[in-house]
């Protein structure tokens, strides 16, 4: 048994070796400036051809020269709300939802400040968006729809293809942007079939290194780019190529979509395996999203009643499991996540909930290890709970 | 990752001293499920002295550590010397926490003076009354600023004194008051700012004499201690108004950084201390 069991994998993923691999050379010998006119050059500009074709296939663009690379996923959100809504200027409406990723959400924050109005829309307990309230808020003003494809904490797929006709069939201006991060790698992603006219990803959420990643932006949609300065990425992001992590970028979404069907089959079999385990074995375990809901492979996230979640990670981690929480403690804020919240899950379980996320490298013997552990942890937080009472009342509904 | 101490990873490993105590003699309760923790105390005290002490916590990592490492503090000391015991005494115990954090060294210290308001010498105390209590606090007559975590005006005028806090965001840190909607933020910063005042007026309203004796309490308790750890010390000469003249001694005398040690600490150890400006000047 490893000393390491990585369950994070939607905060970030290890760097695949055969991705490194395809990397090293644009980092010694290929070292030439893409734009450059001798020869030398030739071979890097060649491989972010290559990579542009590979993410084009990967998200089923119809042209790759609708692909811009980006440095990460909140400067592919950045570049696409911001460069719509200042290629749009009269338009002042945008259209969100509650439990996008913080990155996106503050950017709106400051924009509402700008003096845009944001509708936020709100999701079922399941996780699931509302979408007769997303039907009602479009309007002739609004100039964006922003919706991420799964969400980074409990793992919920939007209906994307669906929203999409919903947009168009009330206001055949407003753009769509999806924020594919948490997608990317884990389902089958088709900017074509869903009908969206722009969408980030990035890089680290899929193997590939931090630091890199895409934006979609369809042939009929127009931006005003957010950095200004040379003619790369065809004068949309300026900024001499970075190479090494571009063909990085471009192996990683190769590997990721062959990958696929070993993701929706291997690792959410891995995913059941841990889920059902941790709610059968525990009794005052829940499971946050609703056991039906449409959910990327390898997510799930379980709140533990009556105790707290940042000392079931210190636990975890002093034997080497890492996870994540969206209990107010770990991260700094004093309120639990706004997922969650969104979410109305209990208050009870709200500060106990974990998130275990699975990547292609977590394996069978991990998750036993796991499914092993984490019962005596849960139980030594709760031999020091105040909420005795509470918690023998659940145990014995359990029962 | 948070930056913990050696201590405070010790405690919530093995915390000391958990469970609840049957017919205690003082029970004290800080916290709520919602707003994310919560600590229950119980108290064992004999003649007057606190005999055991037992807890239960509904938290994170310091909230446990903060807790655990409170029942050492106290078990073995008399009830009055206890009462004496603050959030910052708590912190400093476990080697400080972060400065988020701190608002569980406050829980900690909350909890140990609900239970000793609750404590009579004739034993028995109902956990379910203190509860009903606690929970039914919002309609008592303690102002609430905070309504989302439930932090009254006391609570945050007890953080500001006890602490030193000067900014809202310290505030926050300390007693979580304004961390989440955020509209109580100006209510806030006018108690920061009344505290500093009344401070300010209780000072003009002194004689000369207690102004003596106030700067020189702060000297010979905060500066001088400072100082003689690396061998100098310093001694209160003359005070006119709010200038005050010191004469440094042993190593400090002739140092050529003592300017910077009257200006950069002695005075801004004083002016933080007397909540008002002075000049500190070295006396020839």
């Amino acid at each position: 048994m490893t000393n390491l069991i990585y369950l994070d994998n939607n905060a970030t993923t290890k760097v695949d070796e055969r991705v490194l691999d395809e990397m090293m050379p644009y980092f010694k010998e290929e070292y030439a400036n893409p734009s450059s006119m001798y020869n030398f050059s030739k071979k890097s500009s060649d491989a972010i051809k290559e990579a542009r074709v590979k993410i084009r296939d990967f998200v089923n663009a119809k042209d790759e020269k609708e692909i811009f690379f980006t440095s990460c996923g909140s400067e592919s959100a950045n570049m696409a709300i911001r460069g719509v809504l200042n290629y749009n200027k009269n338009k002042k409406h945008i259209i969100t939802t509650k439990v996008e990723h913080p990155c996106v959400l503050n950017l709106y924050q400051s924009l509402e400040k700008q003096g845009y109005r944001v509708d936020y829309i709100g999701v079922n307990s399941n996780g699931e968006l509302n979408l007769e309230e997303l039907d009602a808020a479009i309007n002739d003003d609004t100039a964006l729809v922003s919706v991420m494809w799964a969400n980074n904490e409990n793992g919920i797929i939007n209906p994307i293809e669906k929203i999409s006709e919903i947009i168009k069939s009330k206001n055949k201006e407003t753009k769509f942007f999806v924020d594919a991060v948490q997608a990317a790698g884990k389902i089958p992603i088709d900017v074509q079939k869903a009908g969206v006219d722009l969408l980030g990803i990035s890089g680290h959420k899929f193997h590939a290194p931090k630091g890199i990643g895409a934006l979609y932006i369809n042939s009929k949609t127009m931006i005003t780019p957010l950095i200004i300065g040379g003619h790369q990425e065809r004068g949309k992001r300026a900024g001499t190529e970075n190479t090494p992590y571009i063909v990085g970028l471009g192996k990683a979404a190769e590997l990721a979509q062959n990958g696929l069907d070993f993701e929706l089959i291997e690792v959410k079999r891995l995913r059941d395996k841990l889920e059902t385990n941790i709610i059968n074995k525990i009794y005052n375990a829940r499971l946050n999203t609703g056991a039906v809901a449409s959910r990327v492979p390898n997510t799930t996230n379980i709140g533990f009643e009556y105790i707290e979640g940042e000392l079931i990670l210190l636990h975890m981690s002093d034997i080497g499991i890492c996870a994540s929480s969206g209990s107010a403690c770990t991260s700094g804020s004093l309120e639990p996540s706004h997922v969650l919240r969104a979410m109305n899950v209990p208050f009870t379980a709200i500060h106990g909930s974990i998130r275990f996320s699975l990547s292609r490298f977590t394996t069978e013997d991990e998750i036993d290890y796991v499914i092993e552990k984490l019962p005596q942890i849960i139980e030594k937080v709760r031999s020091i709970s105040p909420y005795q009472k509470e918690l023998e009342q659940l145990k014995n509904l359990r029962r | 990752m948070w930056d913990y101490s050696e201590k405070v990873m010790d405690h919530y490993r093995n915390p000391r001293n958990v469970g609840s105590i049957d017919n205690a003699d003082a029970v004290g309760v800080a916290g709520s499920l919602t707003c994310g923790d919560q600590l229950k105390i119980y108290l064992k005290i004999e003649n007057n002295i606190v005999t055991d002490a037992k807890f239960q916590t509904f938290g994170c990592g310091s909230a446990v550590a903060s807790s655990s490492i409170l029942t050492e503090m106290i078990i073995g000391k008399t009830v009055d010397e206890v009462r004496k015991i603050t959030n910052k005494d708590i912190a400093d115990e476990l080697g400080g926490l972060p400065p988020e954090k701190m608002h569980c060294s406050v829980m900690g210290y909350e909890a140990l003076e609900d239970a000793l308001k609750h404590y009579s010498a004739d034993g028995y105390v109902d956990l379910d009354e203190i509860l009903d209590e606690h929970y039914g606090k919002p309609e008592k007559k303690e102002k609430m600023v905070c309504t989302c975590f439930e932090v009254t005006e006391n609570a945050i005028w007890d953080a500001i004194k006890v602490n030193g806090l000067k900014t809202v965001e310290e505030v926050t840190n300390y007693t979580k008051a304004g961390g989440a909607c955020g509209k109580c933020k100006s209510a806030i910063q006018d108690i920061i700012d009344t505290y500093y005042n009344k401070q300010k007026t209780e000072i003009e309203k002194l004689t000369p004499t207690q102004w003596i004796l106030k700067v020189n309490n702060v000297i010979e308790t905060q500066i001088s201690p400072e100082l003689q750890k690396d061998g100098g010390d310093i001694e209160l000469v003359d005070i006119k108004n709010k200038t005050i003249y010191v004469k440094l001694k042993g190593r400090c005398s002739g140092c050529k950084n003592s300017t910077m040690t009257l200006k950069n600490f002695a005075q801004k150890v004083l002016q933080d201390s007397l909540g008002t400006d002075v000049t500190v000047i070295e006396a020839e």
